[in-house]
């Protein structure tokens, strides 16, 4: 409203000042609960893409005619040519006519879409409304939040340009705002989670003017560290060095289970000679392995996992960049695992469930859900200390039990020897153990695995028994969670033990769930 | 029979022995459609042996038939200070406990066999699809006023997600 961005007025502002110079626009004004304009090359980023592409070939195409034309070569042309059509009999100027008439019509409507495409950050909600013909409105209730993404486009970071995504819980319910200045995303994501955190206190907008031009700036952006060093502690910063992500990838489950294939077809084209058959198997298999290890490199690539004041920040990515924040309380279960080739390195990766659903294509899955994509049992407890606000040393003593330990060391009530039948390599490492506010749930001997549900975070207890479970006297437990990769329950455990856990568990989520207050997680009024 | 799945002083309640019909008639309906599945081998090839499997599965069915009614006898609910506790199988047995806050919707249906019989399914539905918490064969007025209930301890104790 301040200065004629807001759309209700009549008189319109200057659409470069978002972009130009983006210091001078400070990032707290955009939460004002006001409507406000999104990046003025929006449109030309959401889908001009096509349109520059579109005027490429179109150009690449009328370049031979072009140059006859302005240096007067005679014409030859042929009649199936549509360039050659248009350049005789006078009919150019009427084509060029034409076509500066399309081109004017899509910046009207380019402009006009800009105009239409706007957002306002209230106390309560975030809300954006675009579409010129369509029009459309979305909303996202701000104590829903799951987390908030930035994504810088290799294409939009030319323009300065960074998309915020806010995950609302629920599937396909993301609000977008694409595209803001890039400068503008970061603070303006502090600005949404303090109002989602419900603190009254407001902090200064800290963002220096920047004075170097348009280039100069982002030529700053591109070679800038991933992490902004100010943001978080370096001391609380987890990184991943690329030997060791290339050296995961290397030898992860799947990369392995591939290579054993393709050696096996290798060898039986040795064996009985049909090469052709074997080769025409042996394509799908390295392709696949070709595009599984390219996604994975790229979506871990730079990683980093810090912690900041409004939750944990996971960024990567090489050319496309791409950081996300979670506040508290968004993750509703862990897993700590290890391939079993990571074995010998000693590296574990780490899985969280969480109650938004992405609808970033299957490539960016494992964003979602990957919090750390590798690292060593170091790594692994410190990034759990920040997945786990609040953990003790003991408790870190008891995190560090339940992924390398085995037998009742550190609180685990483990199963019955019995329970060799139905976990002949894990019966001595499978138990459970809680540490305050955390189940965990310890197994696997030979792919290890613990998985961790914060007691505030489970949505149901169960406990299960079969027919070969009951002639053992053994029992099932489960702690339900919203869906994900992470699934929560434990077998083999001794009947008794299991009804044990599913009394006390049940009766612990209940109290859990009435203090649990991280909806509104600074309400106290508190700063961190 | 002492290995079974209990939990000590729970005062269960039970769904309407009424349902023990709508389960005949809907195991029927299986019943009929594996038989004649099952039979394609036998009719095509003309093998007698082939035969051999519809009669598997007919002994199966007629098993599970005959269990129903202690199968029904065997679902069973609780609302506690805090939780709903449902329990439900007999071969393969499930206890579960959802605490109230975690209601985000509940669902009553009815089907065409329970229509007749005026009863009605109550599904309890929370954020984690796997906590699944069905209690079929409640009498109409039941479902709804158990409906009711649940929405009303659920408001007293929201929670988030």
């Amino acid at each position: 409203m301040t200065d004629g961005e807001a759309t209700n007025g009549p008189s319109e502002g200057d659409p470069i000042k978002d972009l130009l110079p983006p210091g001078a626009v400070l990032a707290t004004r955009l939460a004002d609960g006001e409507w406000h304009r999104l990046h003025p090359a929006t449109p030309l980023l959401r889908g001009g893409i096509v349109f520059i592409a579109i005027a490429g070939v179109f150009v690449s195409e009328a370049r031979q005619q072009l140059i006859d034309l302005f240096f007067g070569a005679p014409g030859g042309h042929e009649d199936g040519d549509p360039f050659g059509f248009l350049t005789r009999d006078g009919r150019l100027p009427l084509a060029l006519l034409g076509i500066a008439a399309v081109l004017i019509l899509i910046v009207v409507i380019f402009y006009l879409s800009w105009r239409v495409h706007t957002f306002r950050i209230t106390d309560e909600v975030v809300e954006v409304r675009s579409g010129l013909i369509r029009r459309s409105l979305r909303k996202g209730r701000l104590d829903r939040i799951q987390g908030i993404n930035i994504v810088r486009p290799f294409f939009a970071r030319l323009f300065g340009a960074a998309r915020l995504e806010i995950d609302v819980a629920g599937h396909d319910a993301n609000v977008r705002l694409d595209y803001l200045s890039s400068a503008n995303a970061d603070g303006l994501r502090r600005d949404i989670l303090r109002l989602a955190s419900g603190t009254k206190h407001s902090e200064e907008a800290h963002t220096p003017p920047d004075t170097r031009g348009f280039v100069g700036q982002r030529v700053a952006e591109f070679i800038a560290p991933e992490l902004d060093p100010s943001f978080a502690p370096p001391e609380s910063v987890v990184r991943v060095n690329i030997g060791r992500l290339i050296g995961s990838i290397l030898l992860h489950d799947t990369t392995f289970t591939l290579l054993v294939l393709i050696v096996l077809a290798a060898i039986a084209s040795a064996t009985f000679g049909v090469i052709e058959i074997v080769i025409y198997f042996l394509v799908p298999f390295v392709l696949a392995l070709g595009s599984f290890l390219f996604r994975r490199f790229t979506k871990s690539v730079r990683y980093s996992i810090a912690s900041t004041p409004d939750g944990v920040r996971v960024g990567f990515g090489l050319l496309t960049l791409s950081n996300e924040t979670l506040p508290p309380g968004r993750i509703h279960s862990i897993q700590v695992r290890q391939p079993i080739l990571w074995r010998l390195p000693g590296w574990w990766e780490i899985r969280v469930n969480r109650a938004s659903k992405s609808n970033a294509k299957g490539a960016d899955a494992q964003r979602n859900t990957t919090i750390l994509p590798v690292g060593n049992l170091d790594d692994v407890l410190r990034v759990l200390a920040l997945l786990l606000p609040g953990t003790s040393l003991e408790s870190i003593d008891v995190l560090r039990r339940g992924i390398v330990g085995t037998g009742p060391a550190g609180g685990f009530s483990n199963s019955p020897r019995r329970a060799i039948v139905v976990r002949p390599f894990a019966f001595r490492r499978n138990g459970f153990a809680e540490i305050p506010g955390v189940v965990l749930l310890r197994g696997g001997g030979i792919w290890r695995h613990l998985t961790m549900v914060p007691e505030a975070r489970a949505q149901s207890v169960g406990v299960t028994q079969g027919p070969l479970y009951r002639a053992l006297d053994l029992a099932r437990v489960h702690v339900h969670t919203v869906n994900g990769p992470v699934r929560a329950e434990l077998g083999g455990l001794d009947r008794d033990v299991a009804v044990g856990f599913f009394g006390s568990v049940s009766l612990e989520v209940v109290s859990a769930v009435s203090t649990d207050a991280t909806h509104r997680w600074r309400a106290d009024g508190s700063t961190a | 029979m002492t290995n079974r799945l209990d939990l000590p002083a729970v005062d269960w309640r039970r769904v309407s022995p009424k349902y023990v019909l709508v389960d005949v008639i809907s195991t029927l309906v299986v019943t009929v459609a594996l038989l004649v599945a099952s039979s394609i081998p036998a009719y095509v090839s003309r093998v007698t042996l082939w035969w051999i499997l519809p009669a598997v599965v007919l002994v199966i069915m007629v098993l599970v038939l005959a269990f129903v009614p202690r199968r029904v006898r065997a679902i069973g609910y609780q609302l506690r200070d805090d939780d709903l506790l449902f329990r439900r199988g007999l071969l393969f047995q499930r206890f579960v406990s959802v605490p109230y806050g975690r209601m985000q919707l509940i669902d009553i249906t009815r089907g065409p066999v329970s229509r007749a019989l005026g009863l009605s399914d109550l599904h309890f539905v929370t954020a984690a699809a796997s906590s699944s918490v069905e209690i079929p064969g409640l009498l109409v007025v039941d479902a709804e006023e158990l409906r009711d209930q649940l929405v009303a301890l659920a408001e007293t104790r929201r929670a988030g997600l």
